[in-house]
């Protein structure tokens, strides 16, 4: 079906405005997240982990996001509120692929939850990347007290919240623009929306008649853009640009970035790659044309991420899964009484 | 003597001063009103918020994970089901994080009926409480208690959940709150707001003190050798009178939970093996009552210790409760039905 996919072609001087170094910063994070997703879906394909569900096709968009956030952990540095297409940009925050792999196994060493939850559905307090779940658009409500946190104690931090087209149909979204744009209480949100035209098999046309998600922001008088995500170099622009905006006027801004869903929804849809725009290929052949790169410097770099993944994946291999008895950890912040009922009824 | 929303207003003005809470929100909780039962009138961090119980919840969850202790309210609990799966995540979000993020917050709400509040301000909701795993609950019956248990929800590192029993915001105990004066006048004069233009009041806060209740720790209210009464909220002084005026026909062991999740399972058990009778009263319906549970859990491991079956007193499985006492008063356990039932449990032969 024919989309609304403007032409990825960014203007030449946003190529000169970033340089090579940057450039290929972008592409080493993108092909690092690509061969962490396609990993990821082998394994999900040959039992060595459940279901699968992540971010391919949103590389060039997650790599220019998360490149640019100012990471660290507490009020001083940006919180993250991500969804299960992410991985991307925790990536370029710096999170080790070993670490997806392990909770795509669901192994005991799964720092994000232990073998309890689905792959991609990340936590990690020392880059402030709050917990993610599967609810869809929960994270624009809890992204609400980062961002009062934010606007409390000031700096030029700011609350970064990312999901979904058609999670933009429920209320937490709405709550988001509402309480972002509060008079008493302005806060500094990036609010993202990553619209690959699908919510799982219901094309975005058929349910929402606004003709850009972005032009929500309208009705707040807040910036607000949409932009082609599958352009790295469209993309680091524009978040560069309403970052700064959050940073310095400490208000909210809104961005829709408008990418493909190159394995369509999961795993439960069969997880095959689907013939759409794909960010890397394209902005490959743009670093080509404009001799940013050589073939063989791309090449090294998938070559080089390819064995990181690999490496890591035969590691988790071999690590334990869960034991049976850690269901009861975490449970409440201070332990479990010795009286909670843990016989699961009578026996 | 504080009321019980005098008492929740101390306690979090405890909270500010010494605590760290810095943002304690809600619809109408900040001036003028401090809240429609004015448990937070006079607080320096109160503040009005959007008419929206998710943006509510979504955004002291938030600033739990940025290492606040906001405290927020919910209006009244009849609007909290909208909230549910948030709730959920609040509560979850240690576990499924393998205990990386927290989640300090605290949701207080009033709860119950007694207010001729109607079918939607009468409405409990201790059995989805209760079932929302990693989130506390408790449920003060008295100033005293209401004092201690916020200011030990406050320090807690898991969600709490706050129910203030509606029908005894106003009611006062028998026990000082420490640091509160004597006189009852004393207290109003000081830290309840003017009728009228407030705009350029402020409370004089009483020196009041560090009192923790200990989430997870009931207390017997009133011992008694010959059966057990185990109830909370709203229900406890009406336990507590039924017990006093049944006590030349029996000896009547009143506990009042306080903390329904986790809950104090060593008081109860020791309490019913000791009278051998159970009446667990509550205000909420029956179909997975929370008492139920309580009942189920008396039958697997205090079988033969039992003189006689095991019973519940609760709120009738009708839709709402309605505004007529006369269907109030049929729908929600009275103290005349307390009595009866007590009644009952201590004829029933052994
Ligand atoms: C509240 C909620 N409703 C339904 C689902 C089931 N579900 C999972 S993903 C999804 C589609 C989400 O679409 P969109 O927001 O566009 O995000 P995308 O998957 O396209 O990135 C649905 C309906 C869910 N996880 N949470
Ligand atoms: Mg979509």
């Amino acid at each position: 079906m024919a989309r609304d996919m403007r032409t990825p072609s960014a203007p030449a001087d946003g190529y000169a405005a970033l340089g090579a170094e940057t450039l290929l910063r972008i592409h080493a994070v993108m092909v690092k997240a690509r061969a962490l997703e396609e990993r990821l879906i082998k394994m999900s394909k040959s039992g060595d982990g459940f279901f699968w569900i992540g971010g391919p096709g949103e590389e060039a968009f997650n790599a220019a996001l998360g490149l640019q956030v100012k990471k660290g952990q507490g009020t001083a540095y940006d919180y993250l509120h991500l969804h299960y297409r992410s991985s991307a940009i925790a990536l370029a925050m710096g999170m080790p692929v070993v670490d997806a792999l392990r909770q795509m196994r669901n192994v005991a060493a799964d720092p994000f939850s232990k073998g309890r939850n689905f792959v991609n559905h990340l936590a990690i307090p020392q880059l402030n990347i709050v917990p993610m779940s599967s609810t869809i658009e929960t994270q624009y409500a809890t992204a609400i007290g980062t961002g009062i946190a934010h606007a409390r104690d000031g700096g030029d931090a700011i609350t970064i919240v990312n999901g979904g087209d058609g999670g933009t149909a429920e209320g937490d979204f709405h709550s988001c623009l509402v309480w972002a744009n509060r008079p008493a209480l302005p806060l500094p949100i990036l609010i993202v929306v990553a619209n690959n035209g699908w919510a799982i098999s219901v094309a975005e046309d058929t349910q929402h008649g606004e003709k850009n998600i972005s032009d929500w922001g309208k009705v707040f008088g807040m910036p607000a853009k949409t932009i082609d995500g599958n352009d790295p170099v469209e993309s680091w622009l524009a978040i560069a640009e309403l970052m700064s905006y959050c940073r310095t006027q400490r208000r909210p801004a809104l961005l829709e970035a408008k990418l493909s869903r190159l394995y369509g929804h999961s795993s439960s849809s069969g997880a095959n790659r689907i013939p759409e725009p794909d960010c890397i290929a394209l902005f490959e052949a743009r670093l080509l044309e404009r001799k940013l790169a050589t073939k063989e410097q791309l090449e090294k770099t998938w070559r080089e991420n390819l064995a990181e993944v690999d490496a890591a994946h035969q590691r988790v291999k071999a690590e334990p899964l869960p034991k049976a008895e850690s269901i009861w950890e975490d449970v409440f912040a201070d332990g479990l009484p010795q009286s909670y009922p843990r016989n699961g009824g009578s026996f | 003597m504080a009321n019980m929303a005098q008492a929740i207003r101390l306690a979090l003005h405890y909270g500010e001063e010494n605590l760290g809470v810095r943002e304690i929100f809600g619809e109408d909780v900040g001036p003028p009103l401090g809240g429609v039962f004015t448990a937070t009138q006079g607080l320096k961090h109160a503040w009005n918020c959007p008419l929206d119980e998710r943006g509510i919840i979504g955004a002291a969850m938030g600033l739990a994970w940025a290492g606040f202790r906001p405290v927020a309210e919910i209006q009244f609990v009849d609007y909290i089901f909208n909230v549910i799966d948030l709730l959920k995540l609040a509560g979850n979000s240690a576990w499924t994080t393998g205990g990386r993020f927290k989640t300090p917050m605290v949701v207080m709400t009033p709860t119950g009926s007694g207010i001729h509040g109607a079918v939607y301000h009468s409405h409990s909701f201790d059995s989805i409480a209760t079932k929302i795993h990693g989130m506390k609950v408790v449920c003060p019956s008295t100033p005293l208690d209401a004092y201690g248990l916020m200011i030990s929800s406050i320090k807690d590192d898991s969600p709490v959940l706050f129910l203030k029993p509606k029908a005894l915001l106003r009611t006062r105990g028998d026990e000082l709150i420490p640091g509160e004066p004597e006189g009852e006048k004393e207290l109003k004069a000081m830290i309840d707001a003017p009728i009228g233009d407030r705009s350029k009041w402020k409370p004089k806060w009483p020196k009041v003190t560090d009192y923790e209740v200990p989430l997870g720790k009931a207390k017997v209210s009133h011992s008694g050798t010959d059966a057990t009464v185990v109830t909370h909220g709203r229900m406890a002084p009406i336990a507590l009178e039924a017990a006093r005026a049944l006590e030349s026909e029996g000896s009547i062991e009143v506990v009042d939970m306080r903390s329904l999740i986790p809950y104090d399972w060593d008081l109860i058990k020791a309490s019913i093996k000791k009278t051998g009778r159970v009446l667990f009263l509550n205000e909420e319906t029956e179909i997975t009552n929370f008492g139920e549970h309580l009942l189920r859990r008396t039958v697997d491991e205090l079988f033969y210790e039992l003189k006689v079956r095991p019973r519940l007193l609760c709120g009738k499985a009708t839709p709402g409760v309605g505004l007529s006492s006369v269907l109030e008063n049929f729908t929600q356990p009275q103290k005349p039905d307390v009595e009866r039932a007590l009644r009952e449990l201590l004829a029933d032969p052994a």
